[in-house]
């Protein structure tokens, strides 16, 4: 199979390209191939997109999300592989649910699923998880996200003991007694709605924790969806001195601001909140100086009953895997920060290089890549979400950027249907 | 007024906030001469949905209704469906069904008046919704000023206490800067809110800096409850730090007045020479809430 025409994001820059394609991988990038194939003119090819932090809610949570919904939303998101964290019931902290997931995604078989195994037993922050089995199961990386290592002598242990099987810690950071039951980023707006607010030392002291521990212990740690200034700024100071600390932020820490929160809209609640102006201005300033190394979309697919609620009740997240593409080139690249290498290595080979994932675009690699219409500018409408997730605060807005096919293992797993 | 509901003062401008005032007055004038009856809302319903404690707050609700001529049910929360786990919305389906015309709700989170005024075709009013709003307390505090001064604008008001957790605060903070007076507040830094400064607040470094030349001082109610959670160390430091005593009063202008939203914590606060000495108006504002109350449901309605 040949993909033609295609303007291919490969390492040394865009240019003009035909794909051909064998026993799933990538044979051959040239100008010109011969032979049949399909036409993908007017289109950007990228290399697989990679989400290493999203919520699929199988097994325990099926009415908000499975594998299935969740991983049709990922490919026609643009994304060949996702990484799902361990908050499901039961938890993911043994090599049984990591085995669960991986065979559910065999059988589902659009997109690649990899299970982040939760670092403690019930993410409870009390005994380690049996790491080694699910690391010998498949999971990638562990996480207690949605809640901190309290206990730092146990993180200390945890980052230790990961680093015997290859394994990062990914870290939720959240200083749970200062955050006292906040909903929303503290400031301006928390007071004029009367939400309770959460400061941004809430996250930027555990952000500097595991920093700390990952100094002290010469160690790789990567911190989960950085939402402050200041966080980015630590995180900076850390890389510049020689830390191995990576980061990641989320499309709406760039393209929202908690002014978005006072119509009381649930769809903005999400955890870290929203912060201000300050904040989404030094995340595009991270992701393009390279503190921040990836966007990922802590996709938190919910049920319309766990948003259509008072603010303070309603659950936190958003669902973020058929927005994230667009959201990000419209802001990002359109907007003059990255050009599409740059977005490359943000949303696939940074999470590929940080979670050891391999591929990329080019001879030799599996084939997965995404081929998108930059061109296209569309309207956000949560009704056309594949994830049972509808909940995003993005509906309605004009955005460009729309993927036409996304191939995993050389298989055409998403194609847009023709209107 | 524009809207179908009250929400909270943050939303209605000056023109609207003052002819709710001014009905107030005419309301209170005619109680005064003992008419107590109106059939303004005769042959509507009005329902209370508390989801909070509340005593005179829901008295002074359903008093108002029932002057109006309207049919008034209390629905107590604690033995309603809301035990049993129904959701806020379904409650409002419910109650809307039955054909309320108004639905009064006080709710501990923030927004849930909003919530219920998108669900129903009710005139839903906040009775306070968590840190949010209070916007009856508010107009009936701007009713007692009101008729003491005779006007509202260029009046410094001084509110101390614990700004972070009142609504009460909030509303008239939104209300006052709209009517052209000085809101000036002191608190514990515990106690104040993030950038409530930027809302049109006088933040004071001190009581007395806060009382000098004011025409009205407010207290607001200091909850046992915040000092257990770390915000000061003893009601007897608050007090003996933070409390208004005849001597900051003093520095007050000469016919100032004292409010408070009540209950009120004696020695706390205030003294109980400040609550029950002649510049107090605590009680008035009892009355004016009544009344302002009828106003709202007439200007509703």
């Amino acid at each position: 199979m040949i993909f033609k025409n295609a303007e291919a994001v490969l390492e040394d820059g865009v240019k003009r390209v035909d794909i051909r394609v064998e026993d799933g991988v990538i044979k051959e990038i040239a100008p010109s191939l011969k032979g049949d194939g399909i036409d993908l003119k007017g289109l950007t090819v990228f290399p697989g997109l990679v989400d290493m932090h999203v919520h699929l809610r199988e097994p325990g949570f099926e009415k908000k999300e499975d594998i299935e919904s969740g991983s049709k939303a990922a490919v026609k998101g643009g994304f060949t592989e996702i990484c799902c964290m361990p908050n499901t019931k039961p938890v993911c902290d043994n090599k049984v649910v990591v085995s669960y997931i991986v065979n559910r995604a065999r059988q589902v078989n659009l997109c690649k699923v990899r299970p982040i195994g939760a670092i403690t037993e019930g993410e409870k922050g009390e005994n380690l998880s049996a790491i080694g089995g699910m690391k010998a199961a498949g999971a990638v990386a562990l996480s207690d996200d949605g809640v901190s290592v309290i206990n730092s002598s146990l993180m200390k242990n945890a980052m230790l003991y990961a680093s015997d099987f290859g394994l990062k810690c990914l870290c939720h950071c959240e200083d749970k007694s200062l955050v006292d039951g906040g909903v929303v980023n503290e400031g301006y707006y928390s007071t004029l709605t009367g939400l309770k607010g959460s400061l941004r030392a809430a996250e930027d002291i555990m952000i500097a924790r595991e920093i700390c521990l990952a100094e002290s212990l010469s160690l790789p740690v990567h911190i989960c969806h950085v939402s402050t200034y200041s966080g980015v700024q630590l995180i900076r100071e850390a890389k510049a001195r020689g830390v191995r600390v990576t980061a990641e932020t989320c499309p709406h820490y760039f393209t929202l601001t908690d002014e978005a929160i006072r119509d009381f809209d649930t769809n903005t609640k999400v955890n870290p909140p929203l912060r201000e102006e300050k904040d989404r201005l030094a995340i595009i300033e991270g992701l393009k100086d390279g503190t921040l190394d990836c966007i990922v979309t802590d996709h938190a697919p919910h049920h319309e009953d766990d948003k259509n609620v008072e603010y303070n009740f309603a659950a936190f997240g958003m669902s973020g895997l058929e927005t994230s593409f667009a959201l990000s080139y419209t802001a990002l690249v359109k907007g003059g920060v990255l050009d599409l290498n740059g977005l490359s290595e943000k949303m696939s080979l940074a999470p590929r290089r940080i979670l050891n994932l391999g591929g990329g675009l080019k001879a030799g690699e599996k084939a997965d890549f995404a081929a998108i219409d930059l061109n296209e500018e569309w309207t956000i409408d949560p009704k056309e979400f594949l994830s049972k997730g509808k909940n995003t605060p993005f509906a309605g807005k004009r955005v460009f950027g729309r993927v036409k096919y996304t191939v995993v293992d050389g298989e055409i797993k998403y194609e847009e249907k023709k209107k | 007024m524009r809207s179908k509901d009250l929400l909270g003062l943050f939303d209605l401008t000056a023109e609207e906030i003052m002819a709710l005032v001014d009905e107030g007055a005419k309301i209170k004038a005619l109680i005064r001469k003992g008419q107590k009856q109106f059939n303004d809302l005769a042959g509507k319903s009005a329902v209370t949905l508390f989801y909070e404690n509340s005593t005179r707050t829901r008295c002074s609700f359903d008093l108002a209704a029932k002057n109006l001529g309207a049919n008034v049910v209390n629905l107590g929360v604690a033995t309603s469906s809301v035990q049993k786990g129904e959701t806020l919305i379904d409650t409002g389906k419910t109650l809307d069904a039955q054909q309320n015309d108004f639905m009064i709700l006080r709710h501990p989170a923030a927004g849930a008046p909003r919530l219920l005024a998108k669900t129903v075709k009710a005139h839903v009013i906040n009775a306070g919704d968590g840190m949010n709003e209070h916007p009856t307390q508010a107009l009936l505090d701007f009713l007692t000023m009101k008729e003491h001064f005779g006007k509202l604008d260029g009046l410094k008001i001084a509110i101390l206490g614990d700004i972070t957790h009142s609504r009460v605060a909030k509303s008239n903070l939104f209300g006052l800067t709209k009517l052209g007076s000085e809101v000036r507040l002191f608190a514990p830094r515990t106690l104040l809110p993030t950038d409530i400064g930027k809302m049109g607040a006088k933040i004071c470094a001190s009581r007395e800096e806060a009382v000098r030349d004011a025409d009205v001082v407010m207290g607001l109610r200091i909850q046992l409850e915040r000092q257990h959670a770390g915000n000061f160390p003893s009601l007897g430091e608050y007090a003996k730090f933070y409390g208004v005593d005849d001597g900051v009063l003093r520095l007050a202008k000469p016919d100032a007045i004292v409010m408070h939203p009540a209950p009120v914590n004696r020695g706390v606060e205030l003294t109980s020479s400040v609550i029950d000495g002649r510049k107090s108006r605590i009680e008035d504002q009892v009355f004016s809430g009544l009344a302002v109350r009828m106003a709202v449901f007439k200007a509703l309605a």
